[in-house]
């Protein structure tokens, strides 16, 4: 490494700190982007599955370059700009969806010292920077000049200011249990407590105890991904393809890019809280990386698994969940967990 | 020049160019947009100022929620220019009342060390981050005015339930509770009956 470091510094001097992140970006943003090729072929092998068909099986063994050509398929389209729509957003909207869902990858710990900005407020900067993932989709409905890409902005922005009220809750209950909001310490304050001291430290993780603040946090997270059954956005059925129905070749594949990317970083996120990120579930295992992959796509595995079981929410139940069902659970579960912390029986010290 | 100059710099002018066409963008969405990006551009200079707290706070709070609700609304309206611009010079000594009295009121913050004011000096530990330091102040020293904060909060959120609020409601909805927990028996009756002859 120390080489590494003299070679990089004897060639570009004093710019090597900026080129040196530029090639860690790089290291992570390329596996990112190979990672959400896969995911839409595993998508459709696993929905195919499940559905007795074979899926995509023609394009190399068992369909293995299936997204390489989906991919250039897509790249060599033309991108048609509706005549009446507002040209530049039409334009920025994709890029501004898939911007977020790139920046947040940087404070995401891969193991204790694998992270490219280990930063103190790293959960704050999550939650600000998904946050933004919204305007893509509002901007290309309003400058599509179409009412159906304007119905899903319209659905999709409510959708996801509702849901990431009850997510900011329950990260808010991991925050308050781990007493910091950095990642890398989230992760750590999980492998301590009485059941990691027996090697049993799965249990010590933060789904446990605050089960009911991982099942809102797994839910809203679908529903922050646009994903079945809350993909009212795009509702093929009532609204075409919603906010994405006058997109084509790049541009649409942008936005596909950005959905798979979320779901990407919402299965790290999931597994950083509440499952322990690289710690190994139990102690006589080594903690590495490949822990944090496995959790990882078993989330990935269970969002394909919704969309293939689960019908699309209508919109009001939909908000009905959002705020009737799972504010108040969060609330009342926060205070269930201050007093929990303030009682005798406090077991995160 | 070093650096953080440079990076200043470059985000004051992205700042006063996106502030000065949020007033002067004849689209409304446009101008709902740059307000957006100067509030980026804004965290952006108060992360440079080592406040990482306030700056993602900022974009969490205004760029996250308050202007997707706006732009929501700023979408759906029905904005008619010309008859907006008619009214321009009746507003113009208004708004430019209002302008001044901030400018002087920035300009006596700003200027209190001119006037000889001691200001109140940020007093941080070294090794604890911004955002520690601030939940520590929060909770410790001002916890009664945050206290009175968020209960004045909490009024003007009813206060907003409590105007659009239109008494019960009138016309015939589906109750989501019921329809979740309908069973089979509750909607089909099966019977039994001996087969008919004629």
């Amino acid at each position: 490494m120390d080489a590494l470091m003299n070679f990089g510094t004897g060639i570009f001097g004093g710019v090597w700190p900026a080129v040196w992140t530029l090639i860690k970006i790089v290291l992570i943003v390329a596996p990112l982007m190979l990672g959400v090729a896969y995911l839409t072929l595993a998508e459709r092998k696993v929905i195919g599955f499940m559905q007795v068909r074979i899926g995509p099986n023609r394009v190399g063994p068992w369909g293995l370059i299936q997204p390489i050509a989906d991919g250039l398929k897509l790249l060599l389209k033309e991108i048609i700009v509706p005549s009446s729509a507002n040209k530049a957003i039409f334009i920025i909207a994709p890029m501004l969806a898939i911007a977020p869902a790139l920046a947040a990858w940087a404070v995401i710990p891969f193991t204790d010292t694998l992270v490219l900005a280990n930063i103190d407020a790293s959960l704050l900067y999550i939650m600000a920077i998904t946050s933004m993932g919204v305007y893509g989709i509002i901007l290309a409905g309003w400058a599509s000049n179409s009412k159906y890409a304007f119905l899903g902005a319209m659905r999709s922005a409510a959708q996801m200011v509702s849901y990431e009220i009850a997510m900011g809750f329950s990260l808010i209950c991991v925050l308050m249990v781990s007493n910091s909001l950095n990642l890398v310490e989230i992760v750590n304050a999980q492998n301590s407590g009485r059941f990691a001291d027996y090697g049993l430290t799965f249990l010590s993780w933060n789904w446990l105890p605050l089960w009911p603040m991982f099942l809102v946090y797994l839910i809203s997270g679908t529903a922050e991904l646009n994903r079945a059954p809350f993909d009212v956005a795009e509702g093929e059925s009532e609204i075409v393809a919603g906010f994405h129905v006058e997109y084509s070749g790049m541009a649409f594949a942008l936005f596909f890019l950005a959905e798979y990317a979320n779901m990407i970083l919402v299965s790290a996120l999931t597994s950083i809280m509440f499952l322990g990120g690289w710690l190994s579930p139990v102690g006589f295992l080594p903690d590495g990386i490949l822990w944090l992959f496995a959790k990882m796509s078993c989330i990935l595995f269970l969002y394909l698994w919704f969309r293939a079981t689960f019908p699309r929410y209508r919109y009001d139940q939909l908000m009905r969940l959002g705020w009737k069902v799972f504010l108040p659970i969060c609330l009342v579960w926060l205070v269930v967990v201050g007093v929990w912390m303030m009682s005798p029986l406090n077991i995160w010290k | 020049m070093d650096f953080q100059t440079l990076v200043f710099f470059f985000l004051s002018a992205i700042l006063i160019v996106a502030s000065l066409r949020v007033i002067t963008a004849r689209n409304p969405v446009h101008a709902a947009l740059f307000l957006i990006l100067a509030f980026f551009t804004c965290g952006g200079i108060w992360a440079l100022l080592q406040a990482e707290f306030l700056a993602i706070a900022l974009i969490l709070v205004y760029v996250g929620a308050v202007m997707v609700l706006f732009l929501f609304v700023v979408m759906m309206l029905d904005i008619n220019l010309d008859r907006i611009r008619q009214g321009f010079w009746n507003y113009l000594p208004l708004g430019a009342v209002l302008g001044i009295l901030m400018v002087l009121e920035m300009g006596m913050v700003l200027g209190s060390k001119y006037f000889q004011v001691p200001a109140a000096d940020a007093m941080i530990p070294a090794g604890i981050s911004n955002t520690k330091a601030i939940g520590a102040l929060m909770f410790t020293d001002y916890v009664y005015p945050f206290e009175l904060a968020s209960i004045v909060l909490l009024v003007g959120m009813i206060a907003a339930i409590v105007l659009t609020h239109r008494g019960p409601k009138k016309s015939k909805y589906t109750n989501p509770n019921e329809q979740v927990f309908v069973k089979a028996k509750d909607r089909i009756r099966v019977l039994q009956m001996p087969v008919e002859k004629d």
